[in-house]
C-alpha cells in the first residue's frame, strides 16, 4: 500500500466542495461493480441450483427451485458418468507433475541464478523463450515423440509433458527469487563445511518457500485446468482427466445429455480449485503483484 | 578447478530439467518447422518434402482463411474490451474512493476484487460449458431472464446458433473469464504508483475519469502492453472456449478458429504435415501481433527506456 495520509489542511479544504459529487460518483461506481459481480456470480449460482434439479425440471424452467433437494445428480455423475475416475486421474497427474516441476524448476533456477559458468545465460533465455511458443505448434510432433517412446495415452507420459511445459514459467519466476536470497547465509554454510547438495536441500530450498508456494499455486491452477495437452495426447477414456471428461459431456449429441449430471460434474470440478483459491487468495494476488507477469 | 561435488551437483541439477525441456519442448518445436514442409499423414512411414506447398495451399483454403479472419477479429476486440473493463474496475478499487482523506478505493473493494478474480480459477472448458448452458435457447438462463423482464423475441433465440450473435456471444465469454485476472494485475501496477501523484492530480481538480486516462494509463502502460500481448496470445488460440461453445465452428464457420481447424486437420483428417503448417501460421501471426503491440507502445512514447529514467 502506498496510501499516504495527506496534510490535514488539504482535507479540510476539500471537504465541502467534493462531498456531494463524491456520493454520486461512488454510487455509480458501486452500481457498475455490483452489476459486474452479478454477471460473474449468477451463472455459478445457477449451475449449483440446477445441479440439484432433474433434467426434466432443468428443461422445463431455468429459474424454478428443485422439487426435491437431492444429491442424485452428484451420485450419478460421480459413479456412472465416470467423474470419480477422471477426478482420481487428475489428482494423480496434477499431483505428481506439480511436485516434479517444482523440484526440477527449483534445481534448475537455483543453478542458473547462483552459479557463474559459460552458457548459463543461454540456457536461461532458451527456457524463457518457451513461455512464448504456442503449444499448438508442438502438439503434432509431441504426439509422435510420446508414441515412439511408448508413453502415448499413459499417465506418466502426460505427467512428463505437463512438467516440461510448466518449466519455463517456474524457472522464470524462481530464478529471480533465488537471485534475491542473501549471500551471507550461503557463505556461512560453506564455512561450516556444508556441500552444495546439503546447502540446497537444507538451507536454500526452505528459504525459498514463499516463492515456491506462490509458483506452486499458479502451476496447480494451470495444470488442473489444462485441456489441449490431454485431449491430444491422452485419448484413452479410462485415463481421461477431469477437463476431458467435461468435454465429453459437451460433445454428446443433443437429447441424450443428462443435464443434471452435467451441472453436478461442473460443481465437482470447480469446488477443489475454488477451495484452493479462497485459502490462498491473498498469496495468489500477492504473487501477481510481485511482477510475475511483467 | 571446481570440486567433484560441485560438478556432479551442477550436472544433475541442470542436466535433468534441461533434458526434459529439450525432449518435450524444444525438439517438438524444431520438428514442427520441418513437418510443415512435408506431406506427411502421420500414419505412413515415408513422406515427401514439399517445400512451401502447404503454405500456398493454406492461403487458398477458404475455411482456414475464414478461421484466420475470426482469430484476427478476436485479437482486436477481446483484449481491448477486457483491458478497458479491467482498468475501470482496478481504478475504482484503488484510487476511486472518496476525494478526501488518503487516496484509496471505494468501500467493499476487496469483495469486488475477490469476486471478479474468481472465473480465473475455473477451468476454461468448464467456463465454456457453463456459458453454453446459459446461452441455451430454451433452457438457458439468459433467454429466461430477458423474457422475464419483458423483452420479446428471446424465447428461443439461439445465441450461439445465429451467425450474427455467435461470435459476439463467444467473445463475451472470453472477456468474462479474464477481466478479474487483469484487474488484479492492474491493481498491483497502480499500487506501484506513488500516491503523491494522485493527490497532486486531485488538488488540480482532475476528475476520476481524467485521472484514469491521463495519469493511470500512461504510468502503467508497460503492464497494459503485457496484458495486451498475453490476451492476444490467448485469443489467437482460443481453442478451449470455442470447442466448448461451438465444437463445429459455429453457424457458417463464424466462430471457427485456426486452432480448431488445426486440431481437426491433424487428429481427424490425419493430414499432419498440413496441420503443422497451420501451426506455423498461427505462431507467425502471434509473433506479429506481439511485434505490433510493442511497436505501437514504442512509437506513442512508451517502452522501458522512458520508465527507467
Amino acid at each position: 500500500m502506498t496510501a499516504v495520509t495527506p496534510d490535514e489542511r488539504v482535507v479540510a479544504e476539500n471537504r465541502g466542495t467534493w462531498a456531494s459529487g463524491d456520493r454520486t460518483v461512488e454510487a455509480t461506481s458501486h452500481v457498475f461493480l455490483a452489476i459486474w459481480s452479478i454477471i460473474v456470480i449468477v451463472p455459478f449460482l445457477w449451475v449449483v441450483l440446477s445441479s440439484f434439479k432433474t433434467t426434466k425440471e432443468i428443461l422445463a424452467s431455468p429459474f424454478s427451485l428443485p422439487a426435491h433437494w437431492s444429491f442424485d445428480n452428484y451420485v450419478h455423475a460421480w459413479t456412472d458418468a465416470g467423474i470419480r475416475k477422471f477426478f482420481l486421474n487428475t489428482v494423480i497427474v496434477v499431483g505428481v507433475a506439480l511436485v516434479l516441476v517444482m523440484l526440477l524448476g527449483a534445481m534448475c533456477s537455483y543453478v542458473l541464478a547462483r552459479f557463474v559458468f559459460p552458457g548459463a545465460r543461454f540456457i536461461y533465455y532458451a527456457m524463457i523463450a518457451g513461455l512464448t511458443f504456442p503449444i499448438f505448434l508442438a502438439i503434432v510432433p509431441l504426439f509422435f515423440i510420446l508414441k515412439n517412446g511408448g508413453l502415448l495415452n499413459t499417465l506418466p507420459g502426460l505427467i512428463m509433458v505437463y512438467v516440461a511445459f510448466a518449466l519455463p514459467f517456474t524457472v522464470f519466476f524462481l530464478y529471480s527469487f533465488f537471485k534475491t536470497l542473501p549471500d551471507e547465509v550461503y557463505e556461512a554454510a560453506v564455512i561450516d563445511g556444508a556441500g552444495d547438495w546439503r546447502i540446497f536441500f537444507q538451507i536454500m530450498l526452505p528459504m525459498a518457500r514463499p516463492g515456491i508456494a506462490a509458483v506452486a499455486i499458479f502451476n496447480f491452477l494451470g495444470l488442473w485446468n489444462q485441456f489441449l495437452l490431454p485431449v491430444a495426447l491422452n485419448t484413452d477414456p479410462n485415463r481421461y482427466v477431469l477437463t476431458q471428461g467435461m468435454a465429453e459431456f459437451a460433445s454428446q449429441a443433443g437429447y441424450s445429455v443428462d443435464f443434471g449430471a452435467l451441472f453436478a460434474a461442473v460443481v465437482i470440478t470447480v469446488v477443489p480449485v475454488l477451495v484452493v483459491y479462497l485459502i490462498f487468495q491473498r498469496r495468489l494476488e500477492g504473487s501477481v503483484s510481485q511482477g510475475t507477469f511483467r | 578447478m571446481p570440486s567433484l561435488d560441485r560438478l556432479s551437483f551442477i550436472a544433475v541439477f541442470l542436466g535433468v530439467p534441461v533434458a526434459v525441456y529439450v525432449i518435450f519442448v524444444i525438439y517438438p518445436f524444431g520438428r514442427a518447422l520441418y513437418f510443415s514442409m512435408t506431406d506427411w499423414s502421420g500414419f505412413t512411414p515415408t513422406y515427401n518434402f514439399v517445400g512451401l506447398d502447404n503454405f500456398t495451399k493454406l492461403f487458398h483454403d477458404d475455411t482456414f482463411m475464414r478461421a484466420l479472419r475470426n482469430n484476427l477479429e478476436l485479437a482486436i476486440v477481446v483484449p481491448f474490451v477486457t483491458i478497458v473493463l479491467a482498468l475501470a474496475i482496478a481504478s475504482i478499487v484503488t484510487v476511486g474512493g472518496p476525494r478526501r482523506g488518503p487516496v484509496r478505493g471505494i468501500r467493499g473493494s476487496s469483495f469486488y476484487r475477490v469476486v471478479s478474480f474468481f472465473p480465473y480459477t475455473v477451468p476454461a472448458i468448464v467456463i465454456g460449458l457453463i456459458w453454453a448452458q446459459v446461452y441455451d435457447p430454451s433452457a438457458g438462463i439468459l433467454n429466461a431472464f430477458l423474457t422475464k423482464i419483458g423483452l420479446s423475441g428471446f424465447q428461443d433465440f439461439a445465441w450461439l446458433g445465429d451467425p450474427r450473435t455467435a461470435m459476439p456471444a463467444s467473445m463475451f465469454v472470453i472477456i468474462w473469464s479474464f477481466v478479474g485476472f487483469y484487474t488484479v494485475l492492474f491493481v498491483a501496477a497502480i499500487k506501484g504508483v506513488p500516491s503523491e501523484i494522485y493527490e497532486a492530480a486531485r488538488m488540480d481538480g482532475a476528475g476520476r475519469f481524467r485521472t484514469a486516462v491521463l495519469i493511470t494509463l500512461p504510468l502503467i502502460r508497460d503492464t497494459v502492453q503485457t496484458a495486451y500481448i498475453y490476451l492476444g496470445i490467448t485469443v489467437l488460440d482460443a481453442f478451449v472456449y470455442m470447442q466448448a461453445l461451438n465444437p463445429n465452428g459455429g453457424p457458417n464457420n463464424t466462430t471457427r478458429t485456426m486452432s480448431q481447424d488445426l486440431f481437426n486437420t491433424a487428429f481427424r483428417k490425419g493430414q499432419f504435415g498440413y496441420a503443422t503448417a497451420m501451426g506455423v501460421v498461427l505462431a507467425v501471426v502471434t509473433l506479429l501481433f506481439a511485434a505490433i503491440v510493442f511497436a505501437i507502445n514504442h512509437f506513442t512514447g512508451g517502452g522501458e527506456r522512458r520508465l527507467r529514467r
